[in-house]
Parts: C-alpha cells; sequence; structure tokens
C-alpha cells in the first residue's frame, strides 16, 4: 500500500480563511463542497483516493498566476491537475492541497502552417488538438491511448507517449514551448523556434517534472503532415523469443515502421474473446505499421515480410484494405478493455533493452506463477516499454497487496536488465517508493535540486515522485516556516 | 600565455579535480567551437575520458565516453548501417561530448530531431564533484526527471559530462537533394515551408548562397523517386526544380576562418524569417526551414533586428553577445539551477 505524508495540519486549521481567500480572488471558479470535490478525490489510479481541501477552475494564464500567488502567500500546498486519467497517482490530491484543474482552458491560440505549429490553452485535450488542425493536412503526433480524455497539460507533465512513438517521439520531442507559472505566480515563457530557448534547455526538463515544477497553462506543440496513407501487418509465431528476435531483425536491417506492437498469448486469448478480432491463436503476435503512400506502403511491408518469412511465423498477414487494418488493430486496441473483463488490473509500464525482451518473459513468467496471479504482455515492442497487466480480485482481501508486491518484482527485473521503472506513465505515488532501486541517492538528490531552484518551498505537488523519506527533509523544511496571516 | 590544462583518466579522477578545484574551469572537448567569453581559467580537457561502452545495434543504441572524437563514433556506427539521426556538425577534433554540451544540430533535425531528442541518457560530474546518472539506455523513459535534456546544450555549465547514450538510427539506403537554384534566401522560405507542410517526409530544408533552397529525401528507392516527383510538381510554382548538389548539406555550417568579420547564428520562426532577413546582409546560410540563420557581421556590429520570437547570437567574435537578452525570470532560473549544480561557481564562461 502507498502511504501519504499526514497533512498539514496548519493548513487545515486554516480551511476556512484558505476558501474564503480563494472565493474573493476568484468568484465563481471554487469547488468546495465535499459532493462536488469527489470527482477530483482520485486519478485513474483509483485504488487511491483523498478529498482535497478546495479545487479551483481556473480561465486564464492570469487567474492562475493569482491563484498560485495566493497559495504561494498562504504556504498552502497545490496539486495541479488536468483531465486525470493518470495511472500512476500523479493527480491525486492530498487533503492539504488546493487542486487546480485547467479543464476550463480550452482554446485554441493560433495555428501555423508555414511554422507547423499550433498553441493552445493546456487543459485542451490531446485529440482534439489533433482536430484543430485536421483541415489542413496536419496531426499532432504523441498518441497515447487515453487521447479522446487526457490534456495537452498532463501530457507535458507525464511526458506522455503514444503507439506512434517509435517514428515520432514523445511529449518532449514534440512541445516547442510552454508559458510556465511558477509557485510564487510568477509567469515565464520557455523554449522558442525549434523548440530552442536562450539558454539553458529549461523547457527539456518541465516537460515529464509531473506537476512539480509549475502549472503549464500555455503549449506551442509542433505539427506534421498527415502522411498519405498507414497499413499494418499482423505476425503470428509459436514462440515470444521468436517474435523478440524478428523485431530485432526488423530494426537491423534499417526499417523503422511506425509501430511494433506485441501481445502475448493470454493476452491473445482474453482479446479473442472479447472482441473476435480473427487472431490466430499462438504464443505471441505482432503488429507492424509502416506509412507513406500506396507503392512505399508495398516496399516496406515486403521487406518485412522477407524478415519475417525467416523467422518462420505461424501466421503473416498483411492488410490489403482499411477494413483488414481496422480488424487488425481491433484487437490491440481492446486489449486493455478485455483484461478489465477477466478482472481488477494493475497496468505496469517499465521499459527494457530490446535485447533483454526473451530473458524478462521468462521472469514474468516465473514471477506470475509464484504470486499466483495471472499476468498478461502487450506492449510497444520497437522501444521496450512493457505494459505487463497484473490481474487481480479487488474484492479479496490481500490480493491488491500482493498484485502490487509482484508489480515491484517486475519492475526491479526491468531495471536489472538496464531498463527503468516508467515508460510513459510517470512515476506519480505508485512507483515513487521505488525510485531508490533505479537510482542513488546522488541521482534523486540531483532532481530534488531542480525543484529546490522552481519551488523552493516545495507547494507543488511535493509528496510525488521521490520517495517519502528521501523528499522528507525537504517537505518538513516547509512545515516550519510561519505561514503569512490569511 | 597558455592556459593551463588538467586532463583526467577516469571518471574518478575528474571528480576529485572538480573537487579539489579552487579556480574557475573550462570543460573542453576538442575545443573546436568554443563561444566568444568561454574558454577562461584551468581547462579541464575531456579528450582522454574515451570508448564506446556499449552498442546494441537492434536496439538502436549506443552509450559513448565524452571524449571520444566525433569521427570514431560515425565510424563505428557505419560499420553497422547507422548513424546518428540528428546529423552533428563537427570538424576535426570534436568530441561527441562537445556535441552534446552544445546540442550541435544539422539539417535532420526538422525531421529527426536535435541532439538532445537522440539523447537518452547521461553520466556527469557536478560542481561539487559528485557522479550523478540520469535517464539510461532505453529511448522511453519517464522516470524522474529528465536531466538529460537539461545537460543537452548546457556548455559545460553545469557540469562534465562523462558518458553519452544515443538512441541510433539506419542510414538511409537512399538519398535525393532537389533544388530550386533561382531563389533568394528570402523567396527560399514559402519553398521550404511548402515542402515542409507536406507529406514528403522531408529530412532537409535549407538554403546557401548559389545554390538557392535545397531540399533533401532519404528512404527506400521507389518511396524516394515517387515522393521527389510529387514534391516536384508542387515546388513548381516557386520557380525551376533541378536536382542539387549532394555535397551542399554539408556546407551549411558556416566556415568561421575570416577574423575580420563575427558570425551570427539566429532563430527564429520561418514565417518571420524574410523580415529578419530584410534588415540583414546576404546570410551565410539558412537551415531548419528558415529556422535557422547564419549571417556574417563586421566585427562588433549589433544587428537591428525586428521584434521576432527567437533569439541571435554571436557565436564567432570577440564578446558575447544576445538579442534579445534573456527575460530576467528565465535568468533567475538559470542562475538558481547553476547555483544549485555548481555552488561554487567554478564552471564560469558566461557567453
Ligand atoms: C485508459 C488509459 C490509457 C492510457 N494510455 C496511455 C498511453 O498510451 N501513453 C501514455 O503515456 N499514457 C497513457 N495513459 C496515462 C495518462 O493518460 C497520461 O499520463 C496523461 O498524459 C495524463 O493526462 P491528464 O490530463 O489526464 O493528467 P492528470 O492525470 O490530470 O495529471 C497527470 C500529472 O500531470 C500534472 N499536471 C496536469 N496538468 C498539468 C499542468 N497544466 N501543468 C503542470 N502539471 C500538470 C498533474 O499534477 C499530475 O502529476 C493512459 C491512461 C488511461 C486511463
Ligand atoms: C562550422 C561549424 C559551425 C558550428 N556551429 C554551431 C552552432 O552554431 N551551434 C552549435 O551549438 N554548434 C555548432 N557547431 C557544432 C559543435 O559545436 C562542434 O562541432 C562540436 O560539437 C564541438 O565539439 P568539441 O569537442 O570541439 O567541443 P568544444 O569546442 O571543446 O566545447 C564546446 C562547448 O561544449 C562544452 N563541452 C565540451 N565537452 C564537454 C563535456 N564533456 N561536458 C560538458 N561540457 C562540454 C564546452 O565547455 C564548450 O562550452 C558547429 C560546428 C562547425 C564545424
Amino acid at each position: 500500500m502507498m502511504q501519504m505524508p499526514p497533512p498539514d495540519p496548519s493548513v487545515l486549521s486554516r480551511r476556512q480563511a484558505i476558501t474564503d481567500a480563494l472565493n474573493a480572488a476568484l468568484p465563481g471558479a471554487v469547488i468546495q463542497d465535499p459532493a462536488e470535490t469527489r470527482a477530483y478525490e482520485c486519478d485513474a489510479l483509483s485504488a487511491y483516493r483523498c478529498a482535497p481541501l478546495a479545487v479551483v477552475l481556473p480561465r486564464s494564464t492570469d487567474e492562475v498566476s493569482r491563484l498560485l500567488r495566493l497559495c504561494h502567500e498562504l504556504r498552502v500546498p497545490v496539486v495541479p491537475r488536468g483531465a486525470g486519467t493518470s495511472l500512476a497517482g500523479g493527480s491525486m490530491p492530498t487533503a492539504d492541497a488546493v487542486v487546480i484543474g485547467l479543464s476550463r482552458m480550452t482554446d485554441v491560440l493560433e495555428i501555423s502552417a508555414p511554422d507547423r505549429q499550433i498553441r493552445v490553452q493546456a487543459g485542451r485535450t490531446n485529440l482534439s488538438v489533433s482536430g484543430a488542425v485536421e483541415g489542413l493536412g496536419f496531426f499532432y503526433a504523441p498518441d497515447p491511448s487515453s487521447q479522446l480524455a487526457c490534456a495537452i497539460g498532463g501530457n507535458i507533465a507525464m511526458n506522455s507517449g503514444g503507439a506512434h512513438c517509435l517514428k515520432y517521439g514523445v511529449t518532449t520531442n514534440n512541445l516547442l514551448g510552454v508559458t510556465l507559472v511558477l509557485m510564487d505566480g510568477s509567469v515565464v515563457e520557455l523554449g522558442g523556434p525549434m523548440g530552442e530557448g536562450p539558454g539553458l534547455d529549461l523547457l527539456g526538463v518541465v516537460c515529464g517534472s509531473e506537476g512539480q515544477l509549475g502549472i503549464v497553462t500555455e503549449a506551442t506543440l509542433r505539427i506534421l503532415p498527415r502522411p498519405a496513407g498507414a497499413r499494418p501487418a499482423l505476425i503470428g509465431f509459436d514462440k515470444a523469443e521468436t517474435a523478440g528476435a524478428c523485431v530485432a531483425a526488423i530494426i537491423r536491417a534499417g526499417i523503422i515502421p511506425v509501430a511494433i506492437e506485441f501481445m502475448d498469448s493470454p493476452c491473445i486469448k482474453a482479446t479473442e474473446a472479447f472482441a473476435h478480432a480473427g487472431y490466430p491463436d499462438c504464443e505471441a503476435l505482432l503488429i507492424v505499421e509502416v506509412e507513406g503512400t500506396p507503392p512505399e506502403i508495398d516496399e516496406q511491408l515486403a521487406l518485412i515480410r522477407d524478415i519475417a518469412m525467416r523467422f518462420d511465423p505461424v501466421e503473416f498477414r498483411e492488410s490489403g484494405s482499411d477494413d483488414e487494418s481496422r480488424r487488425i488493430w481491433l484487437g490491440r486496441k481492446s486489449a486493455f478493455g478485455a483484461m478489465g473483463q477477466m478482472g481488477d488490473y494493475i497496468c505496469l509500464d517499465g521499459t527494457i533493452p530490446v535485447t533483454a525482451l526473451p530473458r524478462v518473459l521468462a521472469g514474468i513468467g516465473d514471477l506470475s506463477r509464484q504470486y499466483g496471479l495471472a499476468v498478461a504482455n502487450v506492449f510497444h515492442a520497437g522501444d521496450g516499454n512493457m505494459h505487463p497487466l497484473i490481474i487481480y480480485d479487488a474484492n479479496a482481501p490481500g490480493d491488491l497487496d500482493r498484485a502490487e508486491d509482484l508489480g515491484a518484482d517486475i519492475l526491479r527485473l526491468c531495471v536489472e536488465v538496464g531498463g527503468c521503472l516508467t515508460g510513459e506513465h510517470g512515476v506519480g505515488i505508485e512507483k515513487r517508493d521505488l525510485m531508490s532501486v533505479q537510482f542513488d541517492p546522488a541521482d534523486l538528490e540531483a532532481q530534488m535540486r531542480v525543484k529546490d531552484a522552481f519551488d523552493p518551498h516545495w507547494l507543488l505537488n511535493a509528496a510525488k515522485v521521490f520517495p517519502l523519506d528521501v523528499s522528507a527533509p525537504r517537505r518538513d523544511r516547509r512545515l516550519n516556516r510561519t505561514p503569512h496571516a490569511a | 600565455m597558455p592556459p593551463e590544462i588538467m586532463r583526467p583518466e577516469t571518471e574518478g579522477q575528474l571528480a576529485d579535480l572538480i573537487r579539489g578545484a579552487i579556480a574557475p574551469l573550462s570543460i573542453t572537448g576538442g575545443g573546436t567551437r568554443p563561444w566568444p567569453g568561454e574558454g577562461g581559467g584551468t581547462h579541464l580537457d575531456m579528450t582522454a575520458l574515451t570508448g564506446v561502452t556499449l552498442y546494441e545495434p537492434e536496439a538502436l543504441t549506443l552509450v559513448v565516453r565524452a571524449g571520444t572524437p566525433l569521427e570514431t563514433v560515425r565510424q563505428t556506427l557505419a560499420a553497422e548501417g547507422q548513424m546518428l539521426a540528428f546529423e552533428p556538425v563537427g570538424r576535426d577534433g570534436s568530441t561527441i561530448g562537445g556535441v552534446a554540451a552544445t546540442n550541435a544540430s544539422g539539417p535532420r533535425r526538422v525531421q529527426a530531431g536535435a541532439a538532445r531528442d537522440a539523447m537518452i541518457g547521461v553520466r556527469f560530474v557536478d560542481g561539487q564533484g559528485e557522479v550523478i546518472r540520469n535517464g539510461g539506455r532505453v529511448m522511453k523513459n519517464v522516470t524522474g526527471y529528465d536531466l538529460v535534456k537539461l545537460m543537452a546544450g548546457s556548455r559545460g555549465r553545469l557540469g562534465a559530462l562523462t558518458e553519452i547514450s544515443f538512441r541510433t538510427a539506419p542510414l538511409p539506403p537512399v538519398t535525393l537533394t532537389l533544388a530550386l537554384p533561382d531563389l533568394d534566401a528570402a523567396a527560399a522560405i514559402p519553398a521550404l515551408s511548402s515542402a515542409l507542410g507536406g507529406p514528403y517526409d522531408v529530412s532537409g530544408a535549407a538554403w546557401l548562397p548559389g545554390q538557392g533552397a535545397l531540399i533533401r529525401l532519404e528512404g527506400l528507392a521507389a518511396s524516394v523517386t515517387s515522393r521527389a516527383a510529387d514534391l516536384t510538381d508542387r515546388l513548381q510554382a516557386h520557380g525551376a526544380v533541378t536536382e542539387g548538389n549532394p555535397q551542399a548539406w554539408l556546407l551549411l555550417c558556416p566556415n568561421t576562418q575570416d577574423p575580420q568579420a563575427d558570425i551570427w547564428r539566429i532563430t527564429c520562426r520561418p514565417s518571420e524569417a524574410p523580415a529578419v532577413l530584410s534588415h540583414l546582409p546576404e546570410p551565410l546560410s539558412l537551415d531548419w526551414g528558415g529556422a535557422l540563420i547564419h549571417v556574417r557581421l563586421p566585427a562588433d556590429q549589433i544587428p537591428d533586428l525586428p521584434h521576432f520570437s527567437g533569439h541571435a547570437r554571436r557565436i564567432r567574435g570577440a564578446a558575447p553577445a544576445l538579442h534579445p537578452a534573456a527575460d530576467p525570470l528565465t535568468a533567475r532560473l538559470e542562475r538558481d539551477l547553476r547555483a544549485q549544480f555548481d555552488p561554487r561557481g567554478l564552471f564560469g564562461g558566461d557567453a
């Protein structure tokens, strides 16, 4: 079970004064009725929840600045929130925190086709950014599966990825600039043309900082011309290792598909039962997608077929039409829904060097048997970002704890083979206390020094990312400061 | 008087030297690209920290020590049919650490990103002599803050890079350069934007005096041929399209030998480039679709530019100059960060 630090009594005792001050600062934007703040008690890591002190929904950079200045003066902790789809508990509040939600900040501010960029308010959803430039023949590349709901500000905070990042990169590779409001209310513009500012790459460190350095209110994003077309191939294998070897061979041959997705047999069986996509009954399958004009696609798929045939696949199915493409993707896209039918699940997110795939799959199998919990694997094979899904029963006493322990062991294995704890979901509270597995004290200290520079009082989302015992001296320092009178 | 030089041979020695230092240090690689104002104090020469630590072509992963010559890296990768996609520009002696510390990125940045985008892990020694690791050897990694990006382009101001992990890329089998030789720099911008704005997967969009607008396509043979045909149709509206000189891409780094002149590096939005160019003499080159301008100006002159969203910096000349100056808040954040990583102010050289 993840612990949270006890709320600051000096904040709780000033609850009324604080909400009065928020209401005076931004009338109509404050939610404090417990029935209404309920929706903000958790994110998609819904096993953990906590009611915040209050929720405020500003409409502009200026309003965010006024709110943060006020919270800073009152020494009240703040938790930034986009759409609340974090799988790591990143946007879960604490009882002494004000949640600042950006759901009312969804405007498109500028679109420039010649500069291939769009500027939006950070509460705008990922999918509707692509929607805004579709008519011009462009799209925004990072496409997390949650793209219908998740907000650009959340994507930036988590440096989110998507199915197509093998070719297009993740959020940080597609971000050109942000307006950032610091905890003291000051507003700074980071980035610039090509994402470059005049000095240190502050934009690069803000991206992925999980809402701990400031609140992003506006973002300039790189948009790309929509490719002429895309088509997948589905390849089935009788051994997981063979599928892994095939991925390595494709990349070794100099082909970088836009996506290479991997599903193992528990996952294939579950999705077949759920979505009836017509997948072969085999140990492992790959979905490999390539892009371009029809001749380009044909050329790439022909090469991929040649390579795949060397590995004696049980099936090679090349899509010849939009309908066939849809069917090939159907199972992969319903994988998480299918798992939901099997029980409650924890979705892990470790990354491994792709060369370690056979060893890690075998290791996960051993751990799964040891803990007596089923694990299904579906993941981005080209970049080694695994999503083992641990199936458990939330109503069975002790099952969640066991599932979390199994998850921690799998993530330790990922680190052991040279990988990392999280490839795209972020640390949040979920992986916070495992950070010391991956990092030495000096490595964590260096990261915390960055927060010291941006948020010296550790008021922003402070109970996340760093193991609680490691961040305690800094968080406690804040408690010893006398707040200004409200 | 030549500067004093210290040349550590291991990361441990480097850490000891920094811990024991009492006067300012300039971290140097090949010393091929210092900016005005850099290079004071004792030189901390990184060129003895060499060698490839790990190279897995099938995982697109290279881990290399910072003092390794860029040329060695290029040859190591080429032997396996791979490259650094960001096309680092270098000259004899440039080190991979210098490339990382300057975020040195070539024409392919428009398609494949900059050095920072290919950097997936670092080891460095900070101003207290502490060894710090960040990122790792996998390309998808959001575990903790991204200090890799912070170190990329930090020009030795936060610490000395000792090892860097890169994502590598396959060498393209076929390359084709198209040229619109009749276009001057300002007229090239809309043509380059048009090429970059269509589904042609352009991997270079530049301009050079005497060569005009240059556009590069790379990939499998049939694909390059079909994209070139479509793109040629689209570009006819801007001027005659011919096959360009494939060597032109190597000339985009301005030659900087002329001691009488300064060289300025300007970044702007491509749509702002024509207005910026109208205040300048003919540039040495444009790259990144017009987002990067190199121009030669008389020594000590500050260009008089209209308002634009990027910045202009003197990269060759006597005195450091940046226009517009960094805003006070950004400057404060940089100062505070530097104080965190280098509390004794050892890594001086301010540009
Ligand atoms: C079904 C499902 C599928 C998913 N698939 C993917 C996937 O494919 N790839 C992937 O990467 N992720 C995925 N996720 C995870 C999640 O969607 C991403 O982390 C997303 O970026 C979170 O965005 P959000 O707006 O919901 O942020 P929230 O959950 O509201 O917040 C996430 C973090 O960002 C901070 N934050 C939010 N807004 C701001 C802001 N404006 N300024 C500063 N900090 C801010 C919060 O404090 C918090 O730490 C998935 C989640 C679900 C539920
Ligand atoms: C003609 C030409 C033009 C160029 N134009 C540009 C340009 O406009 N912008 C640009 O950024 N690059 C540019 N480059 C590319 C690049 O700066 C250099 O080619 C090369 O990367 C420098 O390598 P070096 O080892 O000689 O670095 P050096 O010249 O030794 O050092 C360059 C900078 O990096 C720092 N540094 C070096 N090694 C380390 C290390 N291990 N750890 C920490 N800091 C270190 C130094 O302190 C210094 O600030 C250009 C190159 C050429 C040939």
